[in-house]
């Protein structure tokens, strides 16, 4: 009986949300209570299924499930303490997500189709975070790029097919590259499971050269989703999209796809021992490093308020590479972490100019002009986020940031913190004006465009705005917890240095 | 039990078409579910004794060779056959949901469509040149006579173009096999490989088969009839010339050159064939993505797709072989699902030009998820049949270094991409365009069709094991393991 629970367990989790899309879609355009109360029940149902798979992983038990694609090359699903993190991130973010976005897109037109896009989204984030190999990986990360596709594209403007069509251009390309570093990697190694520390040592031994090759080709394959500098101008083309959207595609499911692929690449098929012997810590750590400095710079000259956040996304992510191109437990631990931490500021902000932008129809800063007295809630947690992106304690990103200082620190790479130093000072030029106008100009007689919206609708958005607020104050305030973001991350990080 | 299964797989198709001719009109239904649906039944044993067996031979009325004629069933025959029938039964419910069996129209396609059916059924069991010759040709002329059924003026000029072309490929590939009935004095194609050389005359007679055969194919740069012909033609019609009729002629072009000619030293030829594919997926691909009318792309896209046929010939080897049959298989099920959701679309909006489809999706979203779900296979994205023939067709090139191979597998997946999604943006857009004068709802049934065909496509990415595991029994002779 536990053998069966333990087989199905990975797929259930991946699937439920792909059942709910479906439903949806047969369920038409008009059906709303139906949708809502299968976008909320699958949901709910996805975060307890990842809840109880974590009491298996934590027992010490693995769930997997496993079948024969092709001779020798199987489908692998299953959870680990990385994969579990980022699925209890999704799972936990999809459902205050979903409660945004119903009361976000309540006016809007073709909500079947939205809301059935953004369910098989999620299961592609979800196979992502199980995935048990580079093919399965490769799988559910092409499955995100076509889920998320329709969602980009969801306003019909000319403006967001011309950001749908960058995004495609951009993602399809990476995964062309992607596929070619899969195929020379099995063609050297045979194909393999992920393993803690990697499975190409020997390889990468008698073939440096090629381990090399294969080892640049999947990370452009991952850099692209993860924005890494010069693959990352489709992220700020991609801002056409609803503010739900911007909000998941940063927050958790393509940016951070990407993200948490370069760390499969880096710790399970590689492993950090390999990539130290092939000197390629200092390259990416320079890549890494430049883009965080690069997405902040570029970010102080956007007027757009969503543009200026995606420009941060770009720089922000970039502290997850950066973590594990330090390479050592600490920086490490401070990268892993910093996918969650991102994850629920990034999210907050979104939802905030989400909110700005359909309830007042602001969308440039210099339209925030007290706009704190206007909506002191959402004001409230988008400056909290915005603090915790320039790292002020106690809020996550701190946590993060003197993790990946005292990393840099510990393997000898003293000048990152420079780079950390100087990302921080860029943070505070990019957000603390925005802050300022908040909280501290006066309010203007009229705003731009502003519409009548029932009670519930701003409650539910603006409620799961500052409940994702209160998670990212949460995880840097209990960070000592045993069940922390941090302390998994730590745990996780344990496996990969004994 | 295998012979009788094996004749009525030519048979009871057949014998349908002449009912259909001659059956009071209200009777029409019968003679059309009775020559196709009973297909799949026969099928299952052949199956599953070329399973055991390797291959089913079958001397007609008892006449070995080389006097008589035997029709041979391997992995790859029987493989192309299921297909046959999957698309013959899809295509068929798609055709009659649209216009009942029961009318005069009826009567005219059914007859057509089950002589189809039967002559592709006849072609692959056929191991005899010049039996070949005849079913290749009732194969073309019940196509172009599918062609014209509507009577269109375009499809009219395009069917005459296809048939004078067809004709001049059949005649090449007629002379071919008369110089190998010269050499050999066998018609028999097995036999005559192991009694022939690669030498001048059959040298010849192969270019010359190949050349008609690759005509009928529309191999680039041998395609000009096929946009034209596969573009205009009625909805099932396209879906089925598009996934099997231009096929069955690809497949004798393999038979011809991993069977015939297996231990024949051909140098630079199986390159060179190769080439021309390559030369198809991007010719074809750049064309699709220039064109304005929605089947006209699926036909160009057609033109490309084909060229990873080709590639067959340059990446022959156990991999390779099962990738480029893994590849027809998917592409037959995807494109007939293409043609038959952009048939709908032109029914629901009166046009298939892309600016008249504009959002097309809020009033045919079924459509539109069908064209978006056959897309993936196309452009070879997991999970789909299309990614595992990618895929192998990529480790296929991986083994021997072939590096422009991977180059062209990698940009003809981009462009398709590039293809696929501009319609598909188009398709998605806002404010939705209205539809044409005289435009008519499709009917649920037929929408489905397209989407359980796409589906199809998709589901092909999951259980590639077991059809690859069949078709590894019947790897060509000339195959390097």
């Amino acid at each position: 009986m536990s053998d069966m629970l333990l087989y199905w367990l990975p797929l259930a989790v991946v699937m439920v949300s792909a059942v709910a899309g479906v439903a949806i879609f047969v369920a038409g355009e008009d059906r709303q209570r139906l949708r809502t109360t299968l976008n909320l029940l699958a949901a709910v149902a996805k975060l307890v299924l990842v809840g109880w798979m974590a009491v298996f992983v934590v027992a010490g038990q693995a769930p997997e499930f496993r079948f024969a694609l092709l001779p020798g090359l199987d489908l692998v699903l299953r959870a680990d303490g990385f994969s579990m993190l980022f699925a209890t991130l999704s799972a936990t973010l999809w459902l205050v997500t979903t409660v945004y976005a119903v009361a976000y897109l309540e006016r809007g037109a073709d909500r079947a189709r939205f809301f059935g896009f953004f369910s098989l989204c999620v299961t592609a984030t979800m196979g992502i975070a199980m995935a048990g190999n580079l093919l399965t990986f490769f799988v559910f990360f092409e499955l995100l790029t076509l889920t998320t596709w329709p969602l980009v594209v969801h306003n019909g403007t000319r403006e967001a097919v011309a950001g749908a069509r960058s995004y495609l251009a951009h993602t399809l390309s990476a995964s062309a590259v992607f596929l070619v570093g899969m195929v020379w990697l099995y063609a050297l190694t045979g194909p393999q499971d992920f393993v803690t520390g990697g499975t190409v040592s020997a390889v990468a031994a008698e073939h440096p050269l090629a381990a090399t090759g294969v080892f640049v080709l999947l990370v452009i394959g991952m850099g692209v989703k993860a924005a890494l500098f010069p693959l990352h101008s489709w992220l700020p083309q991609a801002m056409v999209a609803p503010a739900p959207v911007s909000a998941l595609l940063h927050a958790v499911a393509v940016v951070k796809a990407g993200a948490f692929g370069l760390v499969r690449v880096v710790e399970d098929v590689f492993g950090p021992a390999v990539v130290a012997s092939l000197g390629l810590n200092l390259p990416l750590v320079l890549l890494a490093g430049f883009t965080i400095v690069y997405g902040s710079v570029m970010a102080i000259f956007q007027s757009d308020i969503k543009k200026r956040l995606a420009y941060s996304t770009v720089s922000q992510v970039s502290y997850i590479a950066l973590g594990i191109a330090i390479g050592g437990p600490l920086a490490t631990i401070g990268g892993i972490v910093h996918l969650v931490h991102q994850g629920l500021m990034k999210i907050t902000l979104f939802f905030g100019a989400g909110i700005y932008a359909n309830l007042l129809g602001i969308k440039k800063i210099h339209e925030l002009d007290g706009v704190g007295r206007r909506l002191p809630w959402t004001s409230f947690a988008f400056t909290l986020a915005a603090l915790g992106m320039i790292g002020l304690p106690p809020v996550a990103g701190f946590v993060s940031k003197w993790y990946l200082g005292a990393g840099a620190v510990a393997v000898g790479m003293d000048w990152v913190i420079g780079i950390l130093i100087a990302s921080t000072l860029l943070n505070a030029i990019y957000f603390l004006p925005v802050i300022q106008r908040i909280w501290l100009r006066p309010t203007p007689a009229a705003w731009p465009a502003e519409a009548r919206v029932s009670r519930l609708e701003v409650g539910g958005m603006v409620g799961s705005t500052v409940l994702a607020a209160l998670l990212a104050l949460a995880v840097g305030v209990f960070s000592g917890h045993p069940f922390s973001p941090l302390n998994w991350a730590a745990g996780i990080v344990a496996g990969y240095y004994p | 039990m295998i012979a009788e299964a094996l004749t009525g797989l030519v048979f009871l198709p057949l014998l349908a078409a002449c009912a259909v001719v001659v059956l009071p009109r209200r009777m029409l239904a019968v003679p059309a579910l009775l020559g196709l649906l009973p297909l799949p039944l026969l099928l299952a044993p052949i199956v599953a004794e070329v399973a055991r067996l390797g291959e089913v031979l079958m001397p007609i009325a008892g006449f070995e060779r080389p006097l008589g004629i035997v029709w041979r069933v391997d992995p790859l025959a029987a493989t192309l056959l299921g297909l046959n029938a999957v698309i013959g039964i899809a295509i068929g419910a798609y055709a009659a949901a649209g216009q009942p069996p029961a009318s005069e129209a009826g009567r005219r396609f059914w007859s057509l469509w089950l002589l189809l059916i039967a002559g592709m059924n006849a072609l692959l069991l056929s191991a005899d040149l010049f039996n070949l010759f005849v079913t290749l040709e009732l194969v073309t002329l019940s196509a172009i006579g599918l062609l014209v059924l509507e009577g269109k003026p375009a499809a009219l000029r395009a069917a005459m173009r296809y048939l004078l072309l067809a004709l001049l490929g059949s005649l090449a590939y007629l002379l071919g096999v008369a110089l190998v009935y010269g050499q050999a004095g066998t018609l028999d194609l097995y036999q005559a490989g192991d009694l022939l050389d690669a030498t001048l005359l059959p040298l010849t007679a192969l270019v010359l088969m190949t050349v008609g055969l690759l005509l009928k194919s529309a191999i680039f740069p041998l395609h000009g009839w096929l946009p034209a012909a596969h573009g205009n033609a009625p909805g099932p019609v396209s879906a089925v010339l598009s996934a099997m009729v231009v096929k069955v002629s690809l497949y004798l072009v393999w038979r011809l050159w991993f069977w015939l000619a297996a231990d024949w030293s051909l140098g630079w030829a199986p390159v060179l064939l190769g080439a021309l594919g390559a030369g198809a997926i991007l010719y074809g691909s750049v064309l699709a993505l220039l064109q304005v009318r929605l089947k006209m792309m699926i036909a160009y896209s057609t033109v490309a797709q084909l060229g990873y046929l080709m590639l067959a010939f340059p990446l022959l080897g156990a991999v390779g072989f099962g990738a480029a049959t893994y590849h027809l298989l998917s592409h037959g099920l995807a494109k007939a699902a293409l043609f038959l959701a952009a048939a709908n679309l032109l029914k629901g909006f009166g046009s298939d030009r892309l600016e008249d489809l504009r959002g097309a999706d809020r009033r045919l979203p079924i459509e539109v998820f069908t064209i978006a779900l056959a897309g993936i296979s196309i452009l070879g994205l997991p999970p789909s049949g299309g990614f595992v023939a990618k895929w192998l067709l990529l480790q296929a090139a991986w083994a021997q270094d072939g590096w422009v191979w991977i180059g062209v597998i990698l940009v003809g997946g981009l462009l398709a991409a590039a293809y696929l999604f501009r319609p598909l943006a188009v398709l998605t857009a806002r404010p939705p365009a209205e539809p044409q004068a005289g435009a008519t709802e499709p009917r649920r049934a037929a929408s489905l069709i397209a989407l359980l065909l796409a589906f199809a496509a998709l589901a092909a990415g999951f259980v590639p094991a077991p059809i690859l595991g069949f078709l590894a029994g019947g790897t060509p002779p000339g195959a390097v393991p």
